[in-house]
């Protein structure tokens, strides 16, 4: 390879005059970080209410979970994040168009809420199968005491269906943070769009594209250990991972 | 609102939308999914094998190809391929490789690494009894392999392989980020040149929600079909 390998770059001044390369790229990553918060929250959100609506004995219920569902994981999250960047605002009415558009941050909160609401059917599918997965009999129970229904999630179902998926859920959530990278596509500049910046102003491709792996890997890293820390912590005596 | 709605930029547009766009999308969808399958069943077979080194390998090929997002997977190899190239063929400079060339390489390497974790689930899902009766019959490890476990474990985990295709399929759509006109991406370059964002982002959307959505009806029947069978 005739590579002009130059690991000195990230230490150098960077052109638009905010510090080195390096600084350029842990910026991106903490713009990556935060889009994959509020959309985690989102996901979590929604995705709860959506998951409960599965599992409710109402047939509409189950069917507006369904649609919900169906509608989110049908359509590429690309796609998606156009129709909410692009499309939404000239649906609107024109008001309210122009001041989605003039919105400061706009790509922010498109992709938070774009790949929240993306991430939200999957966590809905998770929760519905871990409610699922209870034996009959916690309902029956919960039902025998004279719990409500509303009560009988809050207080029994919920508390060791959220446990039980939480292993599924740690990797729902490693996938919205590399989902935060399709954002690139409307503007938001995260770790993946600065490495593209700094390849672009410095030619340094491979070095940039590196230390943006790098952190990838070590925002994986710090997320699993948490989440087993996590689930050691909140594990269920009795169950597989209890023991 | 609706009122505005330019119905003809989509007819006008349909032939480059489909016979350039969606074939492209559904030639890379088919051969990444048919090459991340061969590979992805041999990284399954290397962290099977017994061999510790092998394992380990494979093993760090998968984890470090899903801790990394897609995006910049493409961008990856989209700029090392040419060096790659270069190397493999002793040429003097770069080689330069095709946008199509370079994004098959892309997806079948992004791919294995989750198609790989699919057949480890199924081949460990065969009863040991199976590999084992298959040695008392004097079978090798390869026949043993390819005559008893491997057929077992693709069908019983075809509906998964089939719903990470329809993944797939839509995950090709992020070949946008190289300008490359996959349907996407035909659909974006004819919005931006007629100022259409509204009717061909909302026609993209609506094609790929319905074959999405015929696809995995056709997974869920399959699957009811195999569930009976067994």
């Amino acid at each position: 390879m005739n590579y002009h390998w130059n690991w000195q770059i990230f230490f150098e001044p960077n052109p638009t005059g905010s510090g080195t390369y390096l600084d350029m790229l842990l910026s991106g990553l903490a713009l990556t970080i935060k889009t994959a918060l509020t959309a985690w929250i989102i996901a979590l959100v929604f995705g709860s209410v959506v998951g409960v609506l599965r599992t409710l004995p109402s047939k509409v219920a189950g069917w507006i979970g369904f649609c919900y569902v169906e509608f989110f994981r049908n359509m590429p999250l690309l796609v998606q994040l156009f129709l909410w960047f692009f499309v939404l605002p000239e649906l609107l009415p024109r008001a309210a168009g122009l001041w989605l558009k003039q919105m400061p941050n706009a790509p922010f909160w498109t992709a938070s809420i774009g790949v929240g609401l993306f991430m939200s059917a999957r966590v809905a599918v998770q929760l519905a199968a871990g409610i699922a997965s209870l034996p009959r009999g916690q309902k029956q129970a919960a039902t025998a005491l004279g719990l409500t229904t509303a009560q009988t999630y809050r207080y029994v179902l919920l508390p060791m269906a959220y446990r039980i998926i939480l292993p599924p859920l740690t990797s729902e959530f490693l996938n919205t943070v590399k989902n935060t990278a399709v954002a690139i596509t409307i503007g938001l500049i995260e770790l993946t769009g600065q490495a593209r910046a700094m390849q672009e102003f410095s030619f340094q491709v491979f070095e940039a594209f590196t230390a943006a792996t790098i952190m990838y890997l070590l925002v994986n890293i710090v997320v699993v250990t948490g989440m087993r820390f996590l689930e050691r912590k909140v594990a269920i005596p009795g169950y597989i991972a209890g023991k | 609102m609706l009122g505005s709605f330019d119905f003809d930029v989509i007819r006008r547009s349909l032939p480059y939308l489909f016979v350039d766009g969606m074939t492209f999308t559904l030639t890379l969808t088919a051969l990444s999914a048919l090459g991340g399958l061969v590979f992805g069943t041999l990284i399954a077979l290397m962290r099977l094998s017994g061999f510790k080194l092998l394992g380990r390998i494979a093993g760090l090929y998968v984890d470090f190809m899903r801790s990394l997002p897609l995006v910049l997977v493409i961008f990856w190899f989209y700029f090392l391929v040419p060096y790659i190239g270069q190397w493999l063929t002793g040429a003097s400079r770069p080689i330069s490789v095709g946008a199509f060339a370079s994004s098959l390489i892309t997806f079948i390497m992004f791919e294995a690494a989750y198609f790989s974790e699919i057949m480890r689930a199924g081949i460990q899902s065969i009863s040991r009894g199976q590999p084992a009766a298959a040695s008392a019959l004097g079978l090798t490890y390869a026949q043993s392999m390819r005559y008893v476990v491997l057929p077992q474990a693709f069908r019983n985990m075809l509906p998964v392989l089939l719903t990470q295709t329809i993944v797939l399929f839509q995950d090709t759509s992020l070949v946008y980020v190289l300008s490359i006109p996959d349907f996407l991406g035909a659909a974006s370059k004819v919005a931006q040149r007629d100022g259409r964002l509204v009717e061909m982002y909302l026609f993209a959307a609506v094609v790929y929600f319905t074959i999405s959505c015929l696809a995995s009806f056709g997974v869920r029947r399959l699957q009811a079909r195999i569930a009976i069978v067994r």
